[in-house]
Parts: structure tokens; C-alpha cells; sequence
């Protein structure tokens, strides 16, 4: 009889967490708004091309979204990975063009060290003032936002691009995928094309997912942003787990820099600025709660992708300027935290109502 | 070290800033015991188990447990864990984003990936064996909170620990669910695990006990087995007072007689969080709210106060109808309030003890009427002496004081605006004897001055002692109304069980 | 715990940013104590003006020291930050010079007309983010991200040109001196401000509200105060102050550029704040303390500068001084030093206790 009931509550769906109502209206309204776009712009949005050409250009973002994702779900904000990416490429373009290592593979490999070796290091002093000295992230995240542009305008002042020919072949490789591809007025068959920057973020995104959902790490990630306190009682170490949130979101912006390089091979004092404004925009739309413990990067990826698309719609319409982006960015902003604080007030009386 | 002793703490200090919370503490708990561990607040108990479970370091002193070899270190909550100890705490301390399940596995496991269905399975089991009405992938916020605490202790119990540590674990659970988990302990303390009970709640130490440590002021007063200490004993030994002094309790003084003008009536007045009920109360008069845990007494106090969102209903206060609909009317009508959760809805903790109690007043005069600091300070004066308020000094932020001072800081701040009419919400939860004592006394003493009071508390000896009306809850609705020979124990008991609706 | 609470309340709060100004101040005495040398100098309009260093970091830090004082009090009432004020900031400049520019000549009731109006708008735009985090219940970061993201974007379409000029003698006097007064009149504006604030706190419940919703709001509501009055009314006295720093940064420039008006003025008003040791989470707080937080970091920018460092670089030393600062500040660095200190004092005599404590 108790085995009976026991497999009955288990084949028993649960209602939606709030993480998961969240992305699903983030989903929802992407679709939506890329449906609009299909129809009512047509061309390039008809086009797979187009989708990937959103992945290929928003490759770091979506990396850094993520790496945003993990720390506001332990209850953090990290606002230098903008920054850490701008140092990235500068100090990756440089070391590309002087190092002396030509053209073989060992010099993209050092670098990719060196692009992870900064995020690292970023990560640990941050995680280490954050975790163990316990001061505020917000005023050591934005120490590290004006380190690392310090660092990058110190390293070089003006536009550095890569000469390095070894990384230029390599930037040139393309997934190729024909059958999602279409046929051009000539009757040949253009393959959409995929670049590996946005073939390593959609790993990343996949491999953060698992990390958060099953990894132990990431549940007490979770289990931290939750409550702090309780997950200290529970056995938890917060001060490592918190630690070692911060050290991969370094890692990630790391990562996210020489992404960048791959996608624009060259440096430049202003690369990535406010990227982290946008990272947080695009977890906040994809249902990551500032307050911790709530968040999916799946929703993150397609928070990424509605700022992406926005972006996209303006840039083919005739409202083409920076400033309209920006006003259509604070408009889908205010939205959506308008929807969230309702969403998640109504759903807090109707289980006071119910309980 | 004992041969079946299961944990020895031997000369265990620790101090904190100003104060020894620990002095020299000895412990000891056997193996398939039920260990009492009592004192009045500030005696060191909850110090103690937090030197015990790794939440604090001790500086002096010695643990030592059961199959490790020499002396135990414990610096953190999972070296506790590692050790066999487990521990429910009061409050719930578990993660209310979690499923149900994790809340019972998360921290305990050492894999690095999470077996969800492996979870799932085992939590179903164990949930479905001390009949916890929760499902596993639940998450917790959606649980109530008396749900969540079986859960925190359905994590404990399948630890498989040798060392249970229940730290007031019953406050938010009703009596059925109380006698759940005294059947639970029953059972673990069979299997050979030694249990350590922190309780107030004096019937249940008798009800499952089988030995008393008590803690006074930091230091050991003693160990007992409970059938050599009887009850009265106990509280004197908890409060370092003997015998003759406690006769004092039974008799506090005379209730006043009410007068007969209507200070407050309310009529069929509902907030969102209470039924309609009707309510009056004359000058000078003692009144309680009594019932179950969640009978709704504290939301229709509540309610008066204009503390929730007030939904309906007439009001008068003095025979004049008016309109309460958020704290400051209740104020300006002379109504005080003192809330249920002192921590959560009283003190403002990080401010001075002198800004606390001149909060209220302050209020009423006005945004653009602020107090002369020379009034202020003559006022905190006053009030610190008046109820012997125990503090460094009127700047000390309030939550550094001890829970019973803390208590009577806000009661100074209400007197301070000199109410017709005051309602106290559990006034003497979580406080020490002597002050529960005094806050009783200064309610005769507010009635005799003419004030009418509504006095709430869970224990109903003190509100037969001070009220010379009740009024019984259940389910949220005014089951009876009890006065003069009617205000007995048993009565009281009756309706709560099966009073009729009125 | 306690102790924490205790040392945040007292004059404690401001012995660190006190300190950290006194370090400052003696580097450069030791560096070039020709530093502090003040000077009298004829500007371009043939007023006379102070000169020096000293007086062009009080000047210059105007701006930000206004900024400061309203951010401390939202955060204080709101535990949270506000970062929309350079891009709010930005639009009152941009309603200033629009409003001026309506009429065929800038006079006194002009001038008046434009500051009121300027008032008007950021005082809208405040109490939209106020409402966000008052009655929405938003963090104040997030429901400030929308106007961050987007406030200067509103400031280029109102002027509807990318630096609108404006010339005025009165505008002049406005951003640098009055003639006949030789200290640059951005100044008066800090301590027209700091007074207003003071005047407010005197004859106003205002600091003890403020500090009781920020400690424990569901404890002030059933005291009878309106958090969410009280919270809107942080939003509209920082929208006040970021009007002022606006206006005097746009008279400063002559022009309203809407990229570079009062960049990076957020982070920095932050800064300040921590600076002056008020808890970020709110509460209680100091505004002098954030004051004081403002010169330090304009202060440092002045000595880095004078050091001949890059202007462009100068980020990444101001980050390492204020980690330093915020060390200094951290509860758990000054316990570790203190038990530090403790056990090299009694290592020598008992080895023992030592590893007791650990």
C-alpha cells in the first residue's frame, strides 16, 4: 500500500518552480518575437543563417551570461567580465602578434592558456576578497571592471589587430551545415554556416546546464543563493562554493575574450563595454533573480537571444541607430522585470490562499 | 569517559564580546538516551549546541564522541555531520528553492554528481515511513511549515547519526505532530541513538526525558534523572531561585475589575488574513485570545491593529466609529501593538535602545515634529529604569540585547505613547522566568491604571492568571467566550477541543 | 555579531575613509609639497579664481559629492543602489539646455524656469525607479538597469543633436565663478545641498524613518511609518540632487554631450558610499562619511594625474587603492589581524592556547 502511494506522488507532475514559469514565458516570448520577425520582416529572418548569425555574433555575450547566471544564483553580482574580456583580447592580440611563436598551433594554444589564465586569475582574487574577506561583491567587481580596463588601455592605447596568421586561418573555420542551408537564385546550395565561438558557447551552455542541475557543485550553488544560512547548517561549505563561483565565472569571461577574438580579431581599448550590463539584462529576462537562488541558463541563453534579435530587427529597419537599440533594449527590460515581479507576486497569494 | 556515554564535552568556554556565554560546561549524553538541556534564555544552551555542531569554535574544553579516537575537532557544520551528529534547529534551516528531497540529501552526499532518481526514491521511502504529507520533488517553499520542520528532521533521523540534537523543535508543530516526533524519538533512542532535547515547553521534558542538564548563566547547575526533579524544582533550579521564592509565581495579585465604558468595538471586522469576528473590550479590562497554533488569534489581533489589509467590518473606539486601516489610524487611536515575532516585526536591531523607544511616539507626533534630543534621551532614561532594562547603554543597538530586554524596549515604546488600549502578542515567548514574571505584573498594573489590555500567550496559565476574560479560537473563527468561574484549565481546554461556533 | 553592529554605528564609520584622506594627504605633502600651493589666477571671461590642486579636487568632485548624498540616503531606505544616475543626470542636462534654449536669451527667471523644469523630470524619472522597488518589490539595481540602459538614449532624442552648445555668461558663472567670487561656484552647490539635506534631517523624522525601514521595514510599517513613502521619498531627494550635478555639469561644459555627461558617475557614487563606510544592505548610515568618500576618490584621481600617470590608465590604480580602502573597512580583516596580533603577543609565552583559539 505505502510503495503503491509512493510511486504514484512520484509519477505525479509537479507544478513549475518559479525558475522554470520564468523561462518558460522568456522562451515563449522569443518565439513569438522571432515569429514576428519572420513574417513581418521576412528575408534574412526566413534564413537559418540568420539564427546563427546571432549565435556568431553574440557568442561571448551568451558566455558571459552564463558565467552571470551561476553567481547571481549563489546570491553574487560580478560586473569586471566585460572588462576581463577586454583585457583578454588586447593581451591575446598581443601576444599573437609579438610573442614570436608563428603560425603553429602550440601559439593558439598559449594563448588560449593565457585568455584563461587572466579569467582565472581575476576570478580567484575576486572569489578570494568576496568569499573569505566577505566585502560587498558589487564595490570588488567593479575594483576589477576598472583594473581590467586600466590593464587593457596600459597594454596598448590604440586598435591592436591580429597579424598572427595561424589564429587568422583558424577564425576563418565555419561549421557548415547543409541541410539547414538554402538555395541561393543560382541554384547553388549556401550551407549555414556556424563559427567555433558560437559552437563553444553553445557547449557552454549545455555544459553549465548539467553543471548547475546535477553537478554537486551547482546544487550548492543553489542551495546558497537560497539561503545562506541554511546551507551553512545543512553542511555546506558556502565560502568555498561561493570561491569557486566567482573563479569559473573568471574563467568564463576568460574564455568569452578569446571568443571574442575569434569573432573581431583585433583589440581595442573599448571592446565589450557594458557587456556586463547587458549579461545581467539577459539573465534577469531569462528568469535569474538578483536576490539568488532562482535561475536556469537555459533561460539565460534565450534572454541572450531576445537582446540579440532586438538588435538584429533594429539594425534591418529603418529606426537603424544606437540610440533606438538602446531605448528597445530598456523597453524589453522594463517588461519583462514589470511581468516577473507580477508573475511571481500572484503565484506568493495564491499559494498563501491555498495553504 | 563513561563506558556508554556516546558524547562527553568536558570544561567547555566561550566567550563573546562583553559576555562568558560558556564557563567551564560539562555534558555528557548516553548512548539511547533522551537528554534534556535546560535554561532560561542566555543560559548558554543554544551556545553550547553550537559549539557542538561547529557553528561556533569553543576556546577551552574538550568533545569527545564515540568511536574517534582521542579528542573530536569540529570546526564546521559538516564536520559534525562527518562525526554523527545531527541537529534540527528552531528555526527551519533548510533551503526553501530546494525539491524536498535535495533539502534532505544536499551536503551529506560526496559524489560530485547528483543522483536525482536515487533521490527521489529513498526521500519517497523515508517521507512515506514517519508519514510526512510531502512529496519529493516538491520544493520546499510550497510545504508548510510545520512540513518543513518534519522534513529537517526526517534529514536528521536518516543520518544515521549517534548524536540527535533537537534545539526547540516543537514551536511550530501542533500537538499531534508533537506527539509524531516524541513517537519518532522513542524509536531512535530504542536503536541506541543519544538524543539531546532543547525544549520550553516543560509537560513535553517530562513526557519523553529520561535525564536534565541545566545551564544557568553560562555555567553547569546540574544533571538529573527526570523522575528525581520534580517540575517545580526544575524551574527553580533554572532560575537560581529557591522554593519559597516560587510561590510568588502562583500568586501574582488581584485581576482588576473592568470598568464599564467600551474602549474598543469592532464589528464583523475581516483583514485578508482573518475571518469576520466581533470584538469589545472596556476599560481597565484583561482580555486573551486563546487557541491551537494557526487558530487565527494573532491574525485577528492583527487585524484590530490594522497590521494586515483589513477587508471589511465596523469599528468604533470610544463609541465613535472610525476607520483603521494600517497601523498609524490604530495609533491615532490610541491602540498599541506589540507583535507576535519580536525579531522579525518588533526591534529594529541594528538602531540604538533610545531610538527604539521613542519610535512610536515619534510617529505620532509626526514627519515634521521631530523630538528634541535632550526629550528623547529623558525618556529612554525613564523607561530603562522603569522596567529595569538591562543594557550597556541607550545607544547599544537593541539586538544586542538579550531576548527578555529586548522585549521590554518595545513595551517601553508603546507605553511611551500612553495607549487606551495595548494588545500584546505572545509578550513573554522565548523570555526568561523572571521577566515572563514581570511583563504579567505590569499587566495587573497597566489594568489597575485603567488601560485595557489584550494579552496573548501560548502558555495558559498566564492568561488565567492575568485575564479576567478569554476568548477561544479554532479554525479561525471565535469558538467561546469564557469568564470568572469558567477560567480554569480544563474549561479552556473543552472549547478549544469542541466549543460551539458563537 | 555584535561588535560588528556596535562599531558600525559610532564615529567609527568614518576613522577609515579619515585615515585613507590622511594618507593621502601626507603622500603628497612628502611627494611635492608644492601640491597644496594655491594660487590666484585671471580666467578667460577676466574673473579672478583660486588656483591649485586642492581647490580643482573640491571643484571637480562637486558633481559627484551631490550624487553622493542622495544615493546614500536611497541606499540607507532601499538596501540597494541606484545606477541610472549619470544616465538621469544626463537628461536633465538635456532638459536644461532644451528649456534654455526655447527662449531667445538666457536671464536670470530663465535660468530659474530651466532648473525648475530640470527638477521636475529627474524627480519623474526617480519615482518611477522609486516605484519599481517600493511597490514592485524590485532590487533597486535591476529596476535602475531600464534608465541605466537606456536614460542616455532619452537624452540624445530630446536634444535631438549630439552636443547642443550653450553660451551665456550666466552659464559661465554657473560652471566655473561668479565674478567678484574667486572659488568656482560648483562648490556652493555641494554645500547648498549638504545644508538643504541637514535642514531636512533637523526639522524632518527623516534620518530615524529612513534608518528604521532600512533595518527592518515590516517593523516600521506596524510603527506606523509608510515604507513605501519613505522609500519614494530617498528616489525623489537623489532625483533632486541628480538634477544638480546635471546642471552644474552642464554649465561646467558649456554643452550637454550625452555619451560623456557625467560618465561612470554611478560606480563612482557608489564607491563613494562604501567609501564612507555606510552598509551597502542599508540602515543605518553617514552622508558626511560618503562625502568625504567622494573626495578621496577625486583626490586620488588628482594625485595619480599629477604623478603624470595616463589619464586613461588611472582606472586601474584607483581600483587597487579602493580594494585597499574596502580591506581596511571589512569586519573579517580586522578580526584576523586582531586574533593575529593576539597570538604573536602571546605565542612566545603560550603556544598552547594559541592552538586552543584555533
Amino acid at each position: 500500500m505505502s510503495m503503491k502511494k509512493a510511486s504514484v506522488s512520484k509519477r505525479r507532475r509537479e507544478p513549475l518552480t518559479d525558475s522554470q514559469l520564468l523561462m518558460t514565458i522568456t522562451i515563449g516570448i522569443f518565439a513569438v518575437m522571432y515569429a514576428a520577425a519572420m513574417i513581418f520582416m521576412g528575408g534574412g529572418f526566413l534564413r537559418t543563417q540568420q539564427f546563427f548569425d546571432l549565435l556568431n555574433d553574440n557568442a561571448a555575450l551568451i558566455i558571459i551570461s552564463c558565467s552571470l547566471t551561476i553567481v547571481m544564483i549563489g546570491g553574487g553580482i560580478n560586473i569586471s567580465v566585460g572588462g576581463v574580456i577586454g583585457l583578454t583580447v588586447m593581451a591575446c592580440a598581443l601576444f599573437l602578434n609579438n610573442s614570436g611563436i608563428q603560425n603553429g598551433p602550440l601559439g593558439i594554444l598559449l594563448t588560449l592558456l593565457l585568455a584563461l589564465g587572466i579569467g582565472l586569475a581575476f576570478g580567484v582574487l575576486q572569489g578570494f576578497l568576496i568569499s573569505y574577506l566577505e566585502i560587498q561583491p558589487f564595490i570588488v567587481t567593479l575594483a576589477g571592471m576598472f583594473l581590467s580596463r586600466g590593464l587593457t588601455t596600459m597594454l596598448s592605447v590604440n586598435p591592436v589587430k591580429v597579424t598572427h596568421e595561424g589564429f587568422l586561418a583558424l577564425v576563418k573555420n565555419r561549421l557548415a551545415i547543409p541541410w539547414l542551408g538554402y538555395t541561393a537564385k543560382n541554384g547553388n546550395l549556401i550551407p549555414a554556416k556556424l563559427e567555433i565561438g558560437a559552437v563553444v558557447a553553445l557547449l557552454i551552455v549545455v555544459l553549465v546546464y548539467f553543471m548547475l542541475r546535477n553537478a554537486k557543485l551547482g546544487r550548492h550553488i543553489y542551495a546558497l543563493g537560497g539561503n545562506q544560512q541554511s546551507a551553512l547548517m545543512l553542511g555546506i561549505n558556502v565560502k568555498r562554493t561561493r570561491f569557486i563561483s566567482y573563479v569559473i565565472s573568471g574563467l568564463l569571461s576568460g574564455l568569452a575574450g578569446f571568443v571574442f577574438l575569434m569573432h573581431k580579431p583585433a583589440g581595442n581599448a573599448s571592446v565589450a563595454m557594458r557587456s556586463e550590463m547587458d549579461a545581467i539584462a539577459a539573465s534577469i529576462i531569462g528568469g535569474t533573480l538578483l536576490t539568488g537562488g532562482v535561475g536556469n541558463v537555459i533561460g539565460t541563453f534565450f534572454g541572450t537571444m531576445i537582446l540579440a534579435t532586438i538588435q538584429k530587427i533594429i539594425a534591418l529597419s529603418p529606426l537603424n541607430e544606437s540610440w533606438w537599440q538602446e531605448m528597445a533594449n530598456g523597453a524589453m527590460l522594463g517588461l519583462f522585470i514589470l511581468l516577473q515581479s507580477v508573475v511571481l507576486s500572484s503565484r506568493k497569494k495564491k499559494a498563501r490562499t491555498t495553504s | 569517559m563513561q563506558g556508554d556515554a556516546v558524547l562527553t564535552m568536558r570544561g567547555i568556554c566561550k566567550s563573546f564580546p562583553g559576555t562568558k556565554a560558556l564557563n567551564h560546561v560539562d555534558f555528557t549524553l548516553r548512548k539511547g538516551e533522551i537528554h534534556a538541556l535546560m535554561g532560561e534564555n542566555g543560559a548558554g544552551k543554544s551556545t553550547l549546541i553550537k559549539v557542538l555542531t561547529g557553528v561556533y569554535e569553543k576556546e577551552e574544553g574538550s568533545i569527545h564522541i564515540e568511536g574517534i579516537e582521542g579528542e573530536a575537532h569540529i570546526h564546521s557544520p559538516q564536520d559534525a555531520q562527518n562525526a554523527g551528529i545531527s541537529t534540527v534547529y528552531q528555526e527551519i534551516t533548510l533551503c526553501p528553492n530546494l525539491t524536498v528531497a535535495e533539502n534532505m540529501f544536499i551536503g551529506r552526499d560526496e559524489e560530485m554528481v547528483v543522483h536525482w532518481k536515487d533521490y527521489e526514491k529513498k526521500a519517497a521511502a523515508i517521507l512515506n515511513n514517519l508519514g510526512i504529507p510531502a512529496r519529493p520533488r516538491q520544493e520546499l517553499s510550497s510545504c508548510s511549515l510545520a512540513v518543513q520542520q518534519m522534513v529537517a528532521i526526517a534529514r536528521a533521523v536518516d543520518m544515521n547519526c549517534k548524536v540527535l540534537i533537537l534545539d526547540e523543535p516543537t514551536s511550530s508543530l501542533d500537538e499531534k505532530e508533537v506527539e509524531m516526533l516524541f513517537g519518532l524519538m522513542r524509536d531512535l533512542k530504542n536503536r541506541g541513538v543519544g538524543i539531546v532535547f532543547v525544549t520550553h515547553f516543560l509537560e513535553q521534558v517530562y513526557a519523553v526525558s529520561d535525564r536534565i542538564t541545566v545551564l544557568r548563566n553560562g555555567e553547569l547547575v546540574g544533571e538529573y534523572p527526570v523522575q528525581e526533579l520534580p517540575q517545580v524544582e526544575l524551574v527553580a533550579k533554572m532560575m537560581g531561585k529557591d522554593l519559597n521564592d516560587m510561590a510568588q509565581l502562583e500568586q501574582l495579585g488581584q485581576k482588576s475589575v473592568p470598568g464599564e465604558e467600551t474602549v474598543y468595538e469592532a464589528e464583523r471586522l475581516s483583514s485578508s488574513d482573518s475571518k469576520p469576528f466581533n470584538f469589545r473590550i472596556r476599560k481597565g479590562e484583561v482580555n486573551g485570545f486563546t487557541g491551537l497554533l494557526g487558530s487565527g488569534r494573532s491574525e485577528s489581533v492583527r487585524a484590530i491593529f490594522g497590521a494586515d489589509r483589513v477587508t471589511g467590518g465596523r469599528v468604533k473606539v470610544h463609541g465613535k466609529e472610525v476607520k483603521i486601516a494600517k497601523p498609524h489610524d490604530a495609533m491615532k487611536n490610541g491602540i498599541g501593538y506589540l507583535p507576535e515575532d519580536r525579531k522579525r516585526d518588533g526591534i529594529i536591531a541594528d538602531l540604538s535602545v533610545r531610538d527604539n523607544i521613542i519610535l512610536a511616539m515619534q510617529v505620532m507626533k509626526g514627519f515634521f515634529h521631530p523630538m528634541r534630543r535632550s526629550d528623547m534621551e529623558k525618556f529612554a532614561d525613564e523607561y530603562v529604569k522603569a522596567l529595569s532594562i538591562k543594557t550597556a547603554s541607550k545607544d547599544t543597538p537593541v539586538g544586542s540585547l538579550s531576548g527578555g530586554n529586548q522585549q521590554k524596549v518595545i513595551l517601553a515604546r508603546w507605553l511611551l505613547t500612553h495607549p487606551d488600549y495595548l494588545i500584546l502578542d505572545e509578550p513573554t515567548r522565548g523570555i526568561d522566568v523572571g521577566t515572563k514574571l514581570e511583563i504579567q505584573k505590569l499587566v495587573l498594573k497597566l489594568a489597575e491604571e485603567n488601560m485595557s489590555v489584550t494579552f496573548i500567550s501560548s502558555e495558559i496559565e498566564e492568561m488565567l492568571r492575568t485575564c479576567s476574560r478569554l476568548i477561544v479560537m479554532r479554525d479561525r473563527n471565535i469558538v467561546g467566550e469564557l469568564t470568572g468561574d469558567e477560567l480554569t484549565q480544563a474549561h479552556v481546554m473543552k472549547t478549544i477541543a469542541g466549543g460551539v461556533r458563537q | 555579531m555584535n561588535k560588528r553592529i556596535i562599531k558600525k554605528g559610532g564615529v567609527g564609520q568614518l576613522l577609515i575613509p579619515l585615515v585613507a584622506l590622511a594618507i593621502l594627504l601626507i603622500f603628497n605633502l612628502i611627494r611635492d609639497p608644492g601640491f597644496y600651493s594655491i594660487g590666484v589666477a585671471v580666467n578667460n571671461s577676466g574673473n579672478k579664481v583660486l588656483t591649485g590642486n586642492i581647490i580643482s579636487i573640491i571643484d571637480s568632485a562637486s558633481e559627484l559629492a551631490i550624487i553622493a548624498m542622495g544615493m546614500t540616503l536611497v541606499t540607507a531606505a532601499c538596501g540597494g543602489q541606484d545606477i541610472s544616475v549619470g544616465a538621469v543626470g544626463t537628461i536633465a542636462g538635456s532638459i536644461f539646455v532644451k528649456t534654455l534654449k526655447a527662449f531667445p536669451d538666457i536671464n536670470f527667471g530663465t535660468l530659474i524656469l530651466a532648473i525648475l523644469a530640470c527638477c521636475l523630470v529627474t524627480i519623474l524619472f526617480k519615482s518611477f525607479n522609486g516605484a519599481l522597488v517600493a511597490v514592485f518589490k524590485i532590487q533597486p539595481m535591476i529596476a535602475t538597469l531600464i534608465l541605466f540602459s537606456c536614460g542616455r538614449s532619452i537624452a540624445y532624442w530630446i536634444v535631438g543633436s549630439a552636443t547642443p552648445q550653450i553660451d551665456s555668461p550666466i552659464i559661465n558663472s554657473m560652471g566655473m565663478t561668479i565674478p567678484g567670487i574667486p572659488i568656482p561656484t560648483p562648490i556652493f552647490g555641494v554645500v547648498l545641498v549638504g545644508l538643504i539635506l541637514t535642514l531636512i534631517f533637523r526639522l524632518t523624522t527623516l534620518r530615524l524613518y529612513t534608518e528604521s525601514v532600512g533595518v527592518n521595514q515590516g517593523a516600521a510599517r506596524l510603527n506606523g511609518i509608510n515604507p513605501v513613502g519613505i522609500k519614494m521619498l530617498s528616489f525623489v531627494i537623489l532625483g533632486i540632487c541628480v538634477a544638480v550635478a546635471g546642471i552644474i555639469g552642464t554649465c561646467r561644459m558649456g554643452q550637454v554631450s550625452h555619451k560623456t555627461l557625467l560618465i561612470d558617475i554611478e560606480m563612482d557614487a557608489i564607491l563613494a558610499v562604501a567609501i564612507g563606510g555606510n552598509n551597502l544592505g542599508g540602515g543605518r548610515f553617514k552622508i558626511s562619511g560618503s562625502i568625504l568618500g567622494a573626495y578621496i576618490i577625486q583626490m586620488l584621481t588628482t594625485t595619480l594625474l599629477a604623478m603624470r600617470v595616463d589619464p586613461v590608465n588611472i582606472k586601474a590604480y584607483k581600483a587597487i587603492v579602493i580594494i585597499i580602502i574596502v580591506m581596511a573597512g571589512s569586519p573579517v580583516v580586522k578580526q584576523k589581524l586582531t586574533a593575529l596580533w593576539h597570538r604573536i603577543r602571546s605565542g612566545g609565552l603560550k603556544p598552547a592556547s594559541a592552538k586552543g583559539v584555533n
